[in-house]
């Protein structure tokens, strides 16, 4: 390591990671029961929220040289902001992390791997949706084409971490486009919908389940054209300037003025939404437009909850016996919107299921963003202990509120061999078959 | 360190282990007390007594510090390895070894985290009473070095009442077992009650076997506000005159009640000057009997408003400003330092008007909450550690509110410990006759000080370093 890059990164924290915020830290340690690489560490500080925070403050001050191991603590932090609520003295853990990893990542040269990565996933896909459905439609021609299989055969995926390949065995099937239909009936609430650049092509039917169920519910539902992907992946890897840029298409794209809601229906996208003010706090007037933004930010389940679905829910007859389904948290959902109450109100409303709570359901899956590609060893130690949890209650169906989350949990039940009597869904998704299915 | 001793070391536990990065280090350099920072040599988790053994061993033939350490949730710097050193940990020590239901024991690691043992008795009808705000961090191994405190103090104890036998590795590397599952035994000194709250400075404790209590069969939650700070002392030490002791009798002065309000909104009176959580525990009937005799004391001492909770929600509702208000303070300001000066019950107001004329003299923010039940007051200063004029002010003002509590008969520390922090003042409270008769003891016991050095006793073996964060 050379004196240079010491010099330039604590520079670059110096520049970039807020003294303040830092200061906040009390280091009274309630953070560590809350974080999951902490306790998948076998509790080591060095991989705790505190830990991290000291390790920030100690590079910002050049008390300790800058090396691999203080890279690995921040590298393996899930972004989860479990730690968030937590923290008695207000920590805006969030904000640190994405701070350090825009510092980390001004201040050295990316290496060509990660740069492939990287430039692929987020200047180019994320960035642009019209894109992101072309990526789509060549990965509905890969699996219509045959070639999958050839694919699969050669191994073309070995060059990819172990876990790339299995996440490949189980994203579903990207359906056609579609426009949803229109509204019918009285219109209660007018609502614009946050497609989500993930749950607007992979899973796309959740979108128009979604749009079905809140039109039925008696919304009117718009869906701004030229909308962005939130941005959420490109802050929380340190790039924080293309998720301003994403933020500034999105203030644009929806006219507030028209609506009472925009609602999405992916954790990660709304919590992300729903911070885009911190974002601008140094620039006074897209900070205002981004307060009145947020202002309206509201997720699929608080919006169905307001919308009366547990009456609904629990009015409708039963049709088939009693299954155990159980939720796993979005942990930007609830650490970070602090929805945590709703969709369970609306699953133990739902009559053929019987809801049963996931030990540690507040805990990371693991999935986190693109971690699980990044850090496909600690993502694997959660997962299995999540695996665990979910086959200690036994339930048949695990529900998410997020896509990674989702997808996580579908390459979790594929790992341990729990297809032929667990499945996961979307909340929407699950829902939908119980309002429209016959 | 030198690094064959370094390797050496190491090869007890194996690599896997132990910690050694620069990240490791520096993770392991702090605990919650402000201020204090110092970089361990190694940081180890051995898997059992034998290899502390061959630890102690190691680190006594070549001088080397030995810090044990729980979730570094201490308030008082007690396991800053301000000499350096190896810091040990307990995580791979954490389990249950035996739960006893006819002597009502517990036998654990030290490496436990306090809750779980409460969780592991509860559903059998029983009950761990010491419980210090970091029950859900801390680990017993910890509470046992520290002798915790916590809420339940006034009627339940602390964590000293419940420890009845210990397993402790010497400094030399031998094995010492105190007391044992028994009610009784005079059997010599009390060992036990020694390494209980001796910060790690004369031994490596291994094995703690606790004692256990029927748990309560109902409780009562009461919100009682004061115009006057007297008023509601003398309601304190009326409750207890009359022979109802509570299992909480906690503490807000104005200035805590007013910061609360107005963050969290919840309709507290901010005219007043003092306020008052009493909880009751027991069985239905003499829980009901003794509350209308507190609710008829509280009014007969002038309160300005009593809540009594009607239920389980309500009572937590109503507990919510207590346990929010360290939360809350914390936010007010950057640095956040947390103290425990405790004097008799019957000399609460006259302490809490000492502290808040001498955050008045040096012009800074202190707020004080606590139990004052037992006494057991929390002054907690709001301040900024980057400033070093205003620290000055800080320190100078503490060494003023010891003063005070050891002038109305108290304490320089109810429930934190001493650690290196207190350690300049520790002498204020035992005299130079105490400080001879621990010295002696430690001593005795640990001649080559390399039991957690720099920590009680003040005068650093080795120029400590501090970090001004």
């Amino acid at each position: 390591m050379t004196t240079a890059l010491q010099e330039r990164m604590q520079q670059a924290f110096v520049t970039h990671v807020d003294d303040d915020r830092l200061m906040d830290c009390m280091r009274c340690g309630f953070c560590l029961p809350a974080c999951p690489t902490y306790i998948h560490s076998n509790f080591d500080e060095t991989q705790s929220p505190r830990g991290r925070i000291a390790l920030m403050r100690a590079v910002r001050d050049g008390q300790i040289m800058w090396d691999g191991s203080v890279e690995e603590s921040f590298d393996l932090c899930l972004g989860c902001r479990a730690c968030e609520p937590a923290c008695p003295a207000g920590v805006q853990y969030g904000t640190l992390i994405e701070e350090t990893r825009e510092a980390i990542l001004s201040a050295k040269s990316q290496t060509m791997k990660e740069k492939v990565i990287r430039k692929g996933a987020f200047d180019h896909l994320f960035a642009d949706q019209k894109k992101m459905h072309t990526a789509v439609n060549l990965v509905t021609f890969y699996q219509k084409s045959g070639l999958q299989k050839v694919v699969r055969k050669i191994g073309f995926l070995d060059l990819f971490p172990p876990f790339m390949k299995e996440m490949e065995s189980v994203i579903p099937d990207p359906p056609k486009r579609k426009r949803p239909q229109g509204q019918q009936g009285e219109v209660k609430v007018k609502v614009a919908f946050f497609a989500g650049c993930l749950m607007d092509t992979m899973f796309n039917e959740t979108n128009r389940n979604t749009i079905a169920i809140l039109e039925k519910l008696g919304c009117e539902v718009v869906i701004p054209k030229n909308q962005q992907c939130c941005g959420a992946l490109h802050g929380h890897s340190g790039e924080l300037e293309k998720s301003k840029r994403n933020a500034k298409r999105n203030m644009e794209a929806f006219q507030l003025d028209d609506i009472d809601y925009i609602v999405n229906n992916a954790g990660g996208c709304g919590a992300f939404l729903e911070e885009y003010d911190k974002l601008f706090a140094d620039d006074p007037r897209l900070y205002e437009k981004a307060k009145q933004f947020t202002a309206k930010q509201i997720d699929i389940s608080s919006l169905f909850v307001k919308l009366g679905i547990v009456d609904f829910l629990e009015k409708l007859p039963k049709k088939s016996t009693s299954k155990l389904v159980t939720y796993q948290d979005s942990c930007h959902l609830r650490n970070v919107t602090g929805v945590k109450d709703e969709p369970r109100q609306i699953l133990k409303a739902v009559q053929d299921c019987t809801f049963i709570e996931l030990p540690n359901a507040d805990l990371c899956c693991g999935s986190a963003g693109i971690y699980n590609l990044l850090q496909p060893k600690m993502s694997s130690v959660i997962l299995k202990s999540k695996m665990q949890k979910v086959q200690e209650v036994s339930a048949g169906t695990v529900i998410t509120t997020n896509p990674g989350c989702l997808l996580q949990m579908k390459v979790g039940i594929e790992r341990e061999g729990l297809t032929s009597t667990t499945q996961a869904m979307h909340l929407v998704d699950f829902i939908y078959e119980r309002i429209f299915a016959q | 360190m030198e690094e064959y001793i370094i390797q050496k070391l190491i090869d007890i536990t194996g690599k896997e282990n132990a910690k050694v990065t620069i990240a490791q280090r520096l993770a392991y350099s702090y605990d919650a007390t402000a201020n204090f920072q110092a970089m361990p040599d190694l940081v180890l988790s051995p898997a059992n007594m034998g290899e502390i053994q061959q630890i102690v061993k190691t680190c006594s033939e070549y001088r080397i510090p030995i810090i044990s350490r729980g979730s570094g949730t201490n308030l008082a710097a007690g396991t800053v390895p301000n000499a350096g050193g190896v810091i040990l940990l307990f995580n791979r020590m954490n389990r249950v070894l035996d739960f006893d239901e006819e002597n009502l024991t517990i036998t654990v690691q030290p490496g436990v985290v306090t809750q779980h043992i409460n969780e592991l008795v509860e559903p059998k009808g029983l009950f761990y009473p010491p419980d210090p705000s970091s029950m859900k961090i801390s680990t017993i191994g910890g509470n046992v070095s520290e002798n915790s405190g916590g809420l339940r103090g006034l009627k339940y104890g602390v964590t000293r009442d419940y420890v009845k036998g210990l397993s402790v590795v010497l400094p030399n590397g031998e094995i010492l077992k105190t007391g044992g599952k028994l009610t009784k035994d005079v059997a010599g000194y009390d060992l036990t009650s020694l390494f209980v709250g001796s910060e790690g400075t004369i031994g490596v404790i291994t094995e703690i076997t606790l004692g256990l209590i029927p748990t309560p069969q109902t409780k009562q939650t009461l919100l009682v506000f004061y115009d006057q700070l007297e008023t509601a002392a003398q309601t304190v030490s009326s409750i207890i005159a009359a022979k109802v002791v509570p299992t909480t009798l906690e503490f807000m002065d104005k200035g805590t009640i007013e910061n609360v309000e107005d963050y969290m909104k919840i309709g507290l009176p901010t005219d007043c000057e003092a306020m008052l959580l009493i909880e009751l525990d027991g069985d239905m009937q003499t829980v009901g009997k003794e509350m209308q005799l507190v609710l008829k004391i509280c009014k007969e001492h002038g309160a300005k408003s009593t809540q009594l909770a009607q239920s389980e929600e309500e009572a937590l509702q109503l507990s919510t400003a207590r346990r929010v208000a360290l939360s809350v303070l914390a936010r007010k300001r950057p640095t956040t330092i947390l103290e425990d000066a405790t004097v008799p019950r019957s000399e609460i107001a006259n302490m809490v008007k000492e502290i808040q004329r001498i955050a008045d003299k040096y012009n800074l923010m202190i707020f004080t909450f606590g139990h004052a039940g037992d006494g057991n007051l929390h002054p907690t200063c709001l301040t900024d550690a980057r400033d070093k004029e205003e620290m000055e002010r800080v320190e100078a003002a503490f060494s003023e509110i010891f003063d005070s509590a050891l002038r109305l008969g108290g304490t320089i520390t109810g429930e934190h410990g001493v650690g290196e922090m207190k350690a300049p003042y520790l002498e204020w409270k035992i005299g130079e006759s105490g400080i001879e008769v621990m010295k002696g003891i430690k001593q005795s016991i640990d001649p080559l000080n390399i039991m957690n050095p720099g920590k009680i006793f003040a005068k650093d073996r080795k120029q400590r370093v501090v970090v001004h964060s």
